[in-house]
């Protein structure tokens, strides 16, 4: 359990995509001008991303070396049709507010960059875990970006939560006459906050690097 | 490795691309028939969201969807030749005229076409106006788009509903910065005009060619007429 333990900690933390890794900028920078887009977006990608994984991890003896990246880009992009028809047909709200994202995924090359490098290699069910713990990690951070910019921008949070759950409102936190900062919400407001948000992961990252280790740091907490 | 061994080896391989592509493609063959039926069911199910939304479901017995009738593409309404017939939709009630709804495009929006759905009733008045599709600057210039629109209680574009050129001169449909009679936020003009003028000139279409539009049958063409 503790190699699932493992791909959870890279895919959130040490690997993460949108911070470390620093893949699939597009997507992640055009959507995440607000929490609700941004996160329901990432959602999408968990979902796209676990069933690639599984799928190629499952096939991947099957597989010839030379020709694996175009087999793998088929895989990829069928999964997404499929799973974008299927939406449409039977869970038609949620693909109202998922829909437009599901297409984006086929590009956005986390997916196929985590199928080459780990569910290739490995066993279906930690592939599709990996897979999803990657996309969590994208959860993380489009989170963040998309909370701030938001906030910072129109100086409310959850706009567009009641197409997800009806009959909930937007939180105002700033007064109700913040004039609101509109580079937050444009694309250069995306990079401002990405690159602080990159800042204070390496931070904290350098932070607990120089802290002393865990026994040392008890000893004079008893004393 | 031998020329023979080379040619087997790449034979074999691309035999194998050619299972997988035939393998994913059935699948999606079968996806794409499998969903087909339910997919435009909802499509049918989404167009009709967005006319009812110009259009009270009291005021109409028929089916508006099944009863339209094509024009040419007009300028009025903001379409160009390459943009092909529009479809008009009317609402009748006991087989007279209660509505219309037809689609119109503002060109001159900030970022690009705004694209608009308007209901007018038999007497040339606006039931609603919506915005279909647009680009406008997200949290400035998009709140012409009610669900965007962060007054919730009396968004902007409601300013339309139950408008007519009886109440407001064409002359005075205009915003407020252009001498008009119709609001707009400070600091976003430009889409709040683009959507005004777009307004006004498919009213004035609408009411200069109510009977034209009511009279044909179902499913017809309408010919020439138009001077653009």
């Amino acid at each position: 359990m503790s190699a699932f333990g493992e791909i959870a900690r890279n895919g959130i933390w040490k690997q993460n995509t949108s911070l470390v890794q620093l893949l699939g900028l597009c997507p992640l920078l055009a959507v995440s001008t607000s929490f609700v887009n941004g996160v329901s977006l990432a959602i999408a990608t968990i979902f796209v991303m676990a069933l690639a994984s599984g799928v190629v991890a499952s096939v991947r003896n099957l597989i010839p070396h030379e020709i694996r990246i175009p087999i793998f880009i088929l895989i990829i992009a069928s999964l997404v049709t499929m799973v974008d028809l299927a939406m449409n047909a039977w869970l038609h709200e949620l693909y109202l507010v998922l829909g437009i994202f599901i297409p984006l995924i086929v590009v956005n090359c986390i997916v196929l960059a985590r199928v080459e490098a780990f569910a290739a290699k490995n066993a279906p069910l930690a592939a599709a875990w990996d897979g999803a713990m990657m996309g969590v990690g994208m959860v993380v951070a489009i989170a963040v970006l998309g909370a701030v910019r938001e906030l910072v921008g129109t100086g409310a949070l959850f706009g567009g939560i009641d197409m997800i759950i009806p009959g909930s409102h937007p939180l105002q936190v700033l007064p109700q006459d913040y004039p609101g900062f509109l580079v937050a919400i444009l694309p250069p407001g995306a990079f401002i906050v990405l690159g602080l948000l990159i800042a204070s992961r390496n931070w904290l990252d350098a932070r607990s690097l120089a802290r002393p280790p865990r026994q040392a740091r008890m000893a004079p907490a008893q004393a | 490795m031998t020329e023979a061994g080379a040619l087997r080896t790449s034979l074999r391989t691309a035999a194998i691309l050619a299972v997988f592509t035939l393998v994913f493609t059935l699948l999606m063959a079968s996806t794409y028939r499998a969903t087909k039926p339910s997919i435009e069911a909802s499509a049918e199910a989404e167009k009709m969201k967005l006319v009812n939304e110009v259009l009270p479901p009291d005021l109409y017995d028929n089916a508006p969807l099944g009863d339209w009738v094509a024009i040419p593409p007009n300028r009025e309404l903001g379409y160009g030749a390459k943009d092909g017939p529009q479809r008009v939709l009317r609402a009748r009630k006991g087989d007279a005229p209660a509505a219309l709804v037809l689609e119109a495009v503002a060109p001159d929006g900030y970022a690009g076409k705004i694209h608009l759905i308007l209901g007018v009733d038999a007497g040339n008045r606006l039931l609603g106006v919506r915005v279909v599709k647009h680009a406008e600057t997200p949290g400035l210039g998009d709140y012409i788009d009610p669900k965007k629109d962060r007054n919730k209680a009396s968004p902007w574009i409601r300013q339309f509903d139950a408008k007519g050129f009886d109440q407001v001169a064409a002359t005075e449909w205009r915003v407020k910065k252009d001498g008009g009679r119709f609001d707009a936020r400070a600091g976003a003009t430009i889409s709040a005009r683009a959507v005004t003028n777009a307004v006004r000139r498919a009213l004035q279409y609408a009411t200069d060619n109510r009977d034209r539009l009511y009279a044909p049958p179902a499913q017809a063409t309408l010919q020439g007429g138009d001077p653009s």
